[in-house]
């Protein structure tokens, strides 16, 4: 496990707030997740020998709950809402859009390393649907034209990091 | 309240309108359970913690009616007792403990209603080929299934598909399908093997149980976990589709992996072992056993098992053999013959033993050696002392001190490098295992009873050969000086004599070198568990009011206080703390015989 220090400091600050270490096993999972991107190989050993667990309860967190990821994703993460309202008005139309301009599997991260799209349930925002967030902005009333912009967006925005990027180096 | 128990500790309940008091922080099932009410569950096992999540305990639960201002009860003007407050939902059994005047109902439509409901959700994404099921016929959900099931089902969606076939350790195969979700295997991994390996992964109808990944289910007590999985979902690799359950005869025996005794179940079939499984004694096993301690049965037919007696490593006749063993006998000088008994041998087998010794020597009997057996304790149900039945050497008189558990044959290897022995009657134990130099074994002429061959059988000048445990009745003396009988499940090989007879033989020729009749041999009085134990209540004190038929089959405590100085070498196991101080000799004697 190759944490940041402050990541690593801001874990064994949580793990205090619980009467039991083993409570700290979702809070320990989700500041990894933070930092890694999502939970690679052996995070389970990691967190189960630092909570005095054993691997398998941990083991078992992880896969419970789809949120936390065992693969990484592309550099921006892309959720489309396919919840009943979202779905009524157009949800997977936009997804489907997104796929394209992306060249992009469900799930999977795209062929350029851009995003990883998802179908998610509920985003609470149900009146402005279909929804979707990238990474932790919400874009609501999308169409597929929308959708296009979208993708769009997201090209520019990693055309300007690259471009600095290079400048930098 | 007019329905609490007389003592603090019991709690009266009425289940199904009988008054029962328990004690308390019982809970329902067990309850019911003494008033031989069923109360279907899957999830529950009495030793392990309560999980509560397969909901087929659900019952009616009621307590009686008190005011609430005054907590004056309230009587039913119709019947005049006390009115029952019902509740309207059905509640767990195994999570609900009994306090003062509850009332339980499980037959009530609401009760019969909840278990359908459950057996068809369980029933969902079970797959329903018991045909082809190892565990048919002793699936608890099969068992409900004639009970609480639809006979239909009312879904057309597909089941699920989930691993098939998993290696979960190299003794458990898993197939993820059957499973129920009980979590009895995971709460037995951690709380009674403390081998936390096992878990579900995935949520909801995807839930998973697994092993962790790149970890095994590989601890000494894995195949419990198949024996209380209620489904075919854990199944032994060493028994899965060998044979139909319902076909196998199950004998009560007991294990002779080491000093704990644990109470077991052969179930045979034609003669043929096909697994042993462990029998509930809560004082002794609880519902455990070692793996280690199932795979005994192998030893029957194993390849070197001895079926002919042997004269200088020819195959003879038995009356040949004991021909020779006679002569054997009588031509040997008075004292030069030393017997090595064994703490494997039954308690009558060891009191023989003991009347084989007087009868051959003159005034203070032959010598006798025991081979102690030290191996490491895991602090659960495999202890350090590995022979079943060290007290009953004890007890019958055998001997009269612990063997050394180091070196144990070092004086009997001392007499016959000084010529003081010239013959050795083994019964049962492996002299060159135990310590013997073949150069030693050389010097002597053997009479070996045994099961297998090995390097003792070849050097013997007698070979006769003998029974496992398996293939004979009697008694052991466990850690805790607690009597337990087994019985035969099969019977022994052609050419094999059962050790009563045998040494019933042996005393009849040694009495004939006294000058009395050798025909007596023949004759063998003592050959019968039954009617030894006539013998062994009236010249072994801790039998005088023992009859054989009498010994339950939980065992019988004896009274250990004139062995209490020992040093036995067991340390703490499940149901048995030592009350000596462990033998400092303990530490030296990895390098003994310990399997």
């Amino acid at each position: 496990m190759n944490l940041k220090p402050e990541t690593l400091q801001r874990i064994d600050e949580v793990i205090t707030h619980y009467p039991v270490k083993r409570s700290a096993t979702l809070p320990l999972l989700h500041l990894i997740q933070e930092d890694v991107g999502y939970l690679p190989e052996g995070t389970a050993e990691w967190v189960a020998a630092k909570l005095e667990i054993e691997p398998i309860n941990v083991h078992g967190v992880i896969t419970f709950y789809p949120m936390f990821r065992q693969k990484p994703i592309g550099r921006r993460h892309i959720r489309v809402c396919r919840t009943l309202s979202c779905a009524l008005t157009g949800g997977y139309k936009v997804c489907d859009t997104l796929k394209e301009e992306f060249n992009a599997e469900l799930g999977e991260v795209s062929p350029d390393g851009e995003v990883t799209i998802e179908f998610v349930e509920c985003l609470a925002s149900c009146g402005s649907g279909p929804v979707a967030m990238v990474d932790d902005e919400l874009h609501e009333r999308l169409t597929p034209e929308k959708a296009r912009e979208l993708a769009a967006q997201i090209r520019a925005e990693s055309a300007i990091r690259a471009s600095a990027a290079a400048a930098s180096a | 309240m007019s329905q609490t128990a007389p003592s603090p500790d019991l709690v009266t309940v009425n289940i199904d309108g009988q008054e029962i008091a328990v004690p308390k922080g019982t809970n329902v099932i067990e309850a019911a359970r003494k008033l031989a009410v069923d109360i279907p569950h899957y999830c529950y096992h009495e030793k392990l913690s309560v999980a509560g999540n397969c909901r087929m305990c659900l019952i009616e639960m009621g307590m009686p009616a008190v005011d609430p201002a005054t907590k004056a009860p309230i009587i039913d003007e119709a019947t005049g007792k006390q009115k029952v407050n019902w509740i309207p939902k059905p509640v767990i059994g195994c999570g609900t403990n009994v306090s003062p005047g509850m009332h339980i109902r499980t037959t009530t439509p609401m009760v019969k209603d909840a278990r359908e409901s459950v057996m068809e959700f369980l029933l969902i994404n079970h797959p329903l080929d018991c045909p082809i099921c190892d565990q048919a016929g002793e699936c608890k959900l099969q068992e409900q299934a004639t009970g609480y099931g639809r006979g239909y089902s009312r879904y057309i969606e597909p089941k699920n598909v989930k691993p098939k076939r998993t290696v979960l350790g190299p003794r458990v195969t898993l197939d993820d399908e059957r499973c129920i979700l009980c979590s009895r295997c995971i709460r037995f991994s951690r709380e009674i093997a403390k081998d936390d390996v096992l878990g579900f992964t995935e949520r909801g109808s995807y839930s998973t149980l697994t092993c962790f990944p790149g970890r095994e289910l590989a601890n000494n007590y894995s195949l419990n976990t198949v024996d209380i999985c209620p489904v075919g979902a854990l199944t032994s690799t060493d028994f899965r589709f060998k044979m139909r359950v319902w076909f196998l005869k199950q004998t009560n025996s007991i294990c002779t992996e080491s000093s704990v005794g644990a109470n077991t179940v052969v179930w045979s079939r034609e003669g043929t072992i096909y697994r042993i499984t462990p029998r509930q004694n809560d004082a002794v096993n609880d519902t455990w056993m070692t793996d280690s301690g199932r795979m005994l049965y192998k030893e029957v037919q194993a390849e070197n098992r001895l079926t002919r007696p042997l004269v200088r490593g020819v195959a003879v006749t038995a009356d040949a053999a004991l021909d020779a063993a006679t002569e054997l006998l009588r031509s040997a000088q008075p004292g030069t013959v030393a017997i090595v008994g064994s703490g494997r041998s039954s308690v009558e087998e060891q009191f023989l033993t003991r009347k084989l010794a007087e009868a051959l020597g003159d005034k203070v009997g032959a010598p006798v050696s025991v081979v102690s057996r030290v191996g490491e304790g895991d602090g659960l149900l495999l202890s350090a002392d590995r022979n079943p039945n060290l007290r009953g050497a004890l007890i019958t008189g055998l001997i009269e001190a612990l063997p050394p558990t180091y070196a144990p044959l070092a004086a009997l290897a001392a007499a016959i490098e000084a010529g003081e022995v010239k013959t050795v009657i083994s019964v049962g134990e492996d002299l060159a295992e135990a310590g013997l130099s073949a150069e030693q074994l050389a010097k002597v002429s053997v009479i070996y009873l045994s099961t297998h061959a090995n390097a003792t059988s070849q050097a013997a000048a007698v070979v006769l050969p003998t029974l496992t445990v398996f293939e004979k009745s009697g008694s052991f003396v466990n850690q805790q000086f607690r009597i337990q009988k087994f019985a035969q499940a099969v019977p022994g090989p052609a050419g094999a004599a059962d050790d009563l007879a045998t040494l019933s033989a042996l005393i009849a020729i040694a009495g004939g070198g006294r000058g009395g009749p050798v025909s007596d041999r023949n004759a063998v009085p003592n050959g019968r568990v039954e009617t030894l134990w006539k013998a062994l209540a009236a010249e072994v004190p801790a039998f005088a009011n023992v009859t054989y038929q009498e010994i339950p089959d939980d065992g019988l405590l004896l009274d250990a206080t004139p062995y209490a100085s020992l040093p036995f070498v067991e340390g703490e196991t499940l149901h048995h703390k030592p009350t000596t101080p462990i033998s400092p000799l303990n530490e030296r004697a990895t390098t003994s015989t310990a399997a």
